[in-house]
């Protein structure tokens, strides 16, 4: 037995598309029964990019989610398909037979990853097979892992301790909180053999401001963070800014910006959304 | 089903291309033996840095079969219905007129006798013609090869083209360091092995190289970046819109006003001359005319001290972010960025462009340019590269069948009028137009002193257009002039020879289809431009020279470009001269011969195995980028188009008249001395359509049209509709893909302008439709569209001053030039008015 993955690291993706479109071209009109029937033009995304916008002016950031079929362990596509529709090979990828799929429309809304597709004209489901009709041909990997040129996907073997995509994971697993291996939507309970490293969050940003002293940046100012049982101190750095990254979503946190000889600067925040708090001027006590 | 795989290039990568039963099934990066890739090793940091043995082609190259077999290929000749060469021509119906299929027989012989009377009435000079650049690839098909080789035959009046990519650089840097045979461009060797080793910050300026990608190498450098970045190497990002590299790279953004970057340069310059920041024994050492400049920095000749709270109200920039930047950049070894080549970038394309990329050069001899860590490099070019195997490149007198030695008959035009591309409308239009500038001015910077004046004495107007390609709606500026020339009588034939429909195509009377680089034979180097920009094949992490194999025959009735000319210089009865007797693999061949390839591998092997790796040698050594300039010794780098260099008394010198870098030009002082639009030293000039311009009132935001990020300028836009499904591309609404424009949230409110609502950008030049991108990555007050939209659309055919569906929103830009004597393109100094459309 195998598990053929993919592990995709967001924070080296640039959102070049090179992915979504060698899987269009390796597709697009390209028949490759049994595994899959042409891709049409229209409706088709098995390599969808989710493009995410982060964060207020000045204090942008954008990350791309490449999101292809996730090849879950326990794939509720494969529950939801009659006749055998759906099935897991013995090298984990996950397969919609493009025969027997006929007519079988829940086997697209039973993802929670949305990453099946209707394909009108032929009333099947569509979605990405890992190119498994190469990679049976003796083809190292798929065309989206190939085309990538950052090198923000690996491929290989999750239960093979010596692929190179198992010794990434383990190293990015041993290197700390910000190169974190996780599931997409670990809540979905799917167990996923597509991985990710970097999946953004939340983050609040500012530029702390000091009210006697507008014309020069106020740098290594000490800012805290505290909420959701963790404590992080950090200093503003050349400019005055300041950033905490990788916050949970809908969370409280309260922020302290404090200097010798100002007020200290207090505020609440809930990560409902990336925030960027502006300028936050600290008043001068003399 | 048999399967076969063929090897090609494009313009943005080397290619497999799979063929079952005649029909192309897939286009992947070339797959290369694993034996032969050698890839090299940079060390630095305790690291090794390595490319995988690998081609990373740009995203729409992914496209390519797509593009071959698209609706919009040219299928047949066509004939404009109400054209009648011997009878009423209706010019002024172009654009607006219906098109009839007619035989390749009959398409030939009316091209054929049009020439013939064209010529007989006016002589040669009559007849213009240009390409647009970069749809194919190979320097046997090239715009540079069967092209000018036919019409230099004819006799023909060129047209030259501005540097449009830029325009700053050329007109401005050029009298500041030189490199004018790089048309302003610094020399790019061995910078990826200095910015590894040396730099500690890179300050990107107008430029976004993920997204313009160093021309031809597609995403090669994409991994260069992710090294730097992953190394903790610090970023600046100085754009009105935080562009796909601040995205990937996650740097300072700062984002100035359009048009006041040059107000930014100097605020720093002031910061670095007051803190005594700069490296004082370079600036007496190795430039001249800084004694000219500091006082105009420190308000000294005109009151205006050009202090950071200056520069503020000028950018919007805080005093104290332009300070510490300043001071950074002083304290850190730093790279300026300042465009995809190293210049580049909006911010030379704009009034006065030529002060911003003068001030790029300035600032970085203030901190010592050349040494480590301190160049002006892209980050898209100068990996370690083995540049002693030549191999032609397009742009190379020696790769092109018109002037290179391999060809016996190598045709001279003796007509010397010349019309320049920007102002080719008015030419027509309105003559006489006159302009200072020959062309891309590679060969010395007094070529940038010429006056031409069109008409030239003794030779005709133009009367025959021979247009291949046509882009220009969306790529030049103030673009809809275009359609008023072409309605003009006074163009009493136009041919139009493009593989797909493009914007002007359907302005011609005879359109001919030509065929792609996948339906001929070809040979060609990646990212090889040759010419003024030697080298450029340092962008990708292996030279590679491909066997552009012929995949499958012409389509419908496409034929090459080579057999295009071929047929027509056969009726005029010069054929043999055309072609010397041979085919378009002969030339391929003939271009290998002539090259160092033959020392490496046989012709027969590299014609059955389609592509030949040119590896570093073992012994490889870097010459890091004006190195030598920065210790005083002479040039080691191996740039041959550099003159001085095999001068031994001045081969430590740069291309200026004085040898250094001059805050006060001497080419500059000799020609212009009184110009106050480009001044012998530089100098801030607020734009003349900015927001200092009387017009602001009426249209107060600002456009900034960069190059785009999922096309080659306009190239496979419109022709490979699954970019379409790429939303920073074309947004599909309401089954049209719209081009997007991008606005901030607080101009989009006032306006009841939603996300995804159909908006008009228009100013008193025209109109545009665009699909809104509300977005909190754009400056307030900026409007972003990327330039080069491929589709015209109007909702008026054949009226040039319809309302455009398609994009072009160079329909809004100005014609104006950078400057009286600089005559380059300003698409980023323009003004324009947004609202939400209702149909």
């Amino acid at each position: 037995m195998a598990r053929k993955g993919i592990l995709i690291d967001i924070n080296r993706c640039t959102g070049c598309y090179n992915c979504f479109l060698a899987c269009r071209d390796e597709h697009f009109g390209n028949d490759y029964l049994p595994f899959s029937a042409a891709q049409p033009l229209n409706g088709q995304f098995w390599m969808r990019i989710n493009e995410i916008e982060r964060g207020k002016f000045p204090r942008p950031k954008v990350a791309y989610i490449p999101n292809p079929c996730m090849h879950c362990k326990a794939a509720p596509c494969i529950a939801a398909a009659k006749d055998e529709a759906v099935y897991k090979r013995p090298d984990g990828v996950v397969v919609i037979d493009p025969v027997k799929s006929k007519g079988q429309k829940e086997i697209v809304n039973a993802c929670p990853y949305r990453a099946i597709h209707w394909n009108d004209e032929m009333q099947i489901p569509q979605k990405c097979t890992m190119c498994v009709h190469r990679l049976d041909e003796g083809e190292r990997e798929p065309r989206c892992v190939e085309s990538c040129p950052s090198g923000a996907m690996y491929f290989g073997d999750l239960d093979d301790p010596s692929s190179e995509i198992a010794t990434v994971i383990k190293a990015a697993s041993n290197a700390g909180n910000s190169s974190k291996v996780e599931a997409f939507h670990p809540e979905y309970g799917t167990d996923p053999s597509v991985l990710y490293i970097g999946i953004p969050k939340r983050f609040v940003a500012g530029e702390v401001v000091l009210s006697d002293n507008s014309g020069e940046c106020a740098h290594s100012v000490k800012i805290t963070l505290e909420g959701n049982g963790e404590k992080r101190v950090i200093l503003s750095d050349s400019y005055g800014d300041f950033e905490f990254e990788g916050l949970e979503k809908n969370t409280d946190y309260k922020i302290t910006v404090e200097k010798d000889g100002y007020a200290t600067y207090k505020t609440q925040i809930f990560t409902k959304t990336d925030l960027n708090l502006g300028e936050v001027v600290l008043s001068s006590l003399k | 089903m048999t399967e076969k795989v063929f090897t090609n290039c494009t313009n943005a990568g080397p290619v497999s291309v799979y063929v079952k039963d005649g029909k192309v099934t897939r286009v992947r990066p070339l797959v290369a033996d694993q034996k032969d890739f050698k890839p090299w090793v940079i060390e630095a940091g305790g690291n090794k840095y390595s490319p995988k043995k690998k081609f990373n082609i740009a995203p729409y190259v992914h496209g390519e079969r797509r593009r071959l077999y698209s609706d919009e290929r040219i299928k047949y000749p066509m004939k404009r219905v109400d054209f009648d060469p011997n009878g009423e021509r209706n010019p002024q119906n172009r654009g607006k007129s219906a098109y009839q299929r007619i035989s390749w027989d009959e398409a030939i012989s009316i091209i054929a006798s049009e020439i013939t009377r064209i010529q007989n009435t006016y002589g040669g000079s009559a007849i213009t013609g240009m390409t647009s650049s970069h749809h194919n690839w190979g320097i046997v098909g090239y715009k540079m090869g069967p092209f000018p080789r036919f019409m230099n035959m004819l006799e023909f009046t060129p047209v030259f083209d501005n540097p449009d990519s830029w325009e700053g650089w050329h007109w401005g840097a050029t009298h500041t360091y030189g490199f004018y045979w790089r048309l302003g461009m610094p020399e790019p060797y061995d910078m990826l092995g200095d910015a590894l080793q040396n730099a500690e910050m890179i300050v990107f300026w107008s430029n976004d190289p993920d997204t313009t990608r160093g021309t031809y190498t597609g995403q090669d450098s994409s991994l260069w970046r992710t090294w730097l970045k992953e190394k903790g190497v610090k970023t600046v990002f100085i754009d009105p819109f935080h562009n796909f590299t601040a995205g990937a790279m996650e740097g300072k953004w700062l984002a100035p006003r359009l048009g006041t970057d040059t107000a930014l340069a100097m605020a720093i310059a002031y910061v670095w001359i007051t803190e005594e920041l700069y490296d004082k024994e370079y600036v007496k050492n190795r430039t001249i005319g800084f004694d000219e400049f500091k006082p105009y920095v420190l308000g000294e000749t005109d009151n205006t001290p050009k202090t950071p709270e200056w520069a503020e109200q000028e950018s919007g920039i805080k005093a104290r972010v332009i300070r510490t930047l300043a001071r950074e950049w002083a304290a850190k070894r730093t790279i300026l960025s300042a465009g995809a080549r190293g210049g580049e970038g909006g911010a030379c394309r704009t009034a006065f462009g030529t002060e911003w990329a003068r001030m790029m050069v300035l600032l970085q001899a203030m901190q010592g340019l050349g040494k480590p860590g301190r160049s002006i490099w892209g980050t898209t070019m100068g990996a370690p590269s083995d540049v002693d195997v030549w191999f032609p490149a397009y742009a190379d007198l020696q790769g092109r069948m018109s002037t290179a030695k391999i060809a016996k008959h190598r045709p001279a035009n003796p007509t010397k009028q010349r019309l320049w591309r920007l102002t080719l409308p008015e030419a027509v239009l309105n003559p006489p137009v006159s302009w200072y500038g020959e062309g891309f001015c590679g060969q010395s910077l007094e070529q940038q002193f010429k006056h031409f004046q069109y008409p030239m004495e003794g030779y005709s107007e133009v009367k025959m257009f021979y247009r291949y390609g046509g882009s220009f709606m969306g790529t030049l500026s103030d673009t809809s002039k275009w359609v008023r020339m072409y309605q003009s009588p006074k163009l009493e034939f136009i041919v139009n020879q493009d593989v797909w429909y493009n914007s002007e195509t359907r302005m011609a009377d005879i359109i001919l289809p030509a065929c792609t680089n996948f339906e001929r034979d070809d040979v060609g180097e990646w990212g090889a431009c040759g010419g003024y920009t030697c080298h450029a094949s340092s962008g990708a992490n292996f030279r590679i020279v491909v066997r552009e194999q012929k995949c499958i025959e012409p389509m419908w009735e496409s034929k090459s470009d080579y057999e295009i000319f071929t047929l027509i210089a056969d009726k005029l009865g010069r054929k043999e001269e055309f072609t010397e007797g041979k085919s378009e693999l002969d030339w391929c061949k003939a271009f290998f011969d002539s090259s160092d390839l033959p020392k490496l591998i046989d012709w027969e092997t590299f014609d059955k195995k389609g592509y030949y790796i040119i590896n570093i040698k073992d012994d490889y050594k870097p010459t890091p980028a004006l190195r030598w300039f920065a210790e005083g010794r002479a040039c080691d780098t191996p740039d041959p188009n550099n003159p001085k260099r095999t001068v031994p008394e001045k081969a430590n010198q740069l291309g200026t008249f004085s040898g250094k870098i001059e805050f006060a030009s001497e080419s500059l002082r000799q020609y212009f001395p009184d110009d106050d639009e480009r001044p012998v030293s530089p100098k801030y000039i607020p734009s003349f359509e900015g927001h200092h311009s009387e017009i602001f009132k009426k249209y107060s935001l600002q456009l900034l049209s960069p190059h785009p990020r999922f096309t080659f300028h306009c190239h496979y836009d419109k022709h490979t509709d699954w970019l379409d499904d790429i939303p920073v591309h074309r947004i599909k609404k309401d089954g049209y893909a719209w081009w997007p424009a991008r606005l901030h949230p607080s101009d989009a409110e006032p306006r009841n302008i939603q996300n995804g609502d159909i908006v008009r950008l228009y100013n008193d030049r025209g109109s545009v439709l665009c699909c809104a991108v509300v977005t909190e990555r754009v400056r307030p007050g900026v409007i972003h569209s990327y330039a080069s939209s491929a589709k015209y659309d109007p909702l008026s055919p054949g009226n040039a001053d319809s309302i455009d569906k398609g994009g072009c929103v160079n329909i809004l830009t100005p014609s104006r030039m950078v400057s009286k004597n600089a005559p380059g393109m300003t698409p980023n100094s323009c003004l324009i008015e947004i609202e939400k459309w209702e149909g």
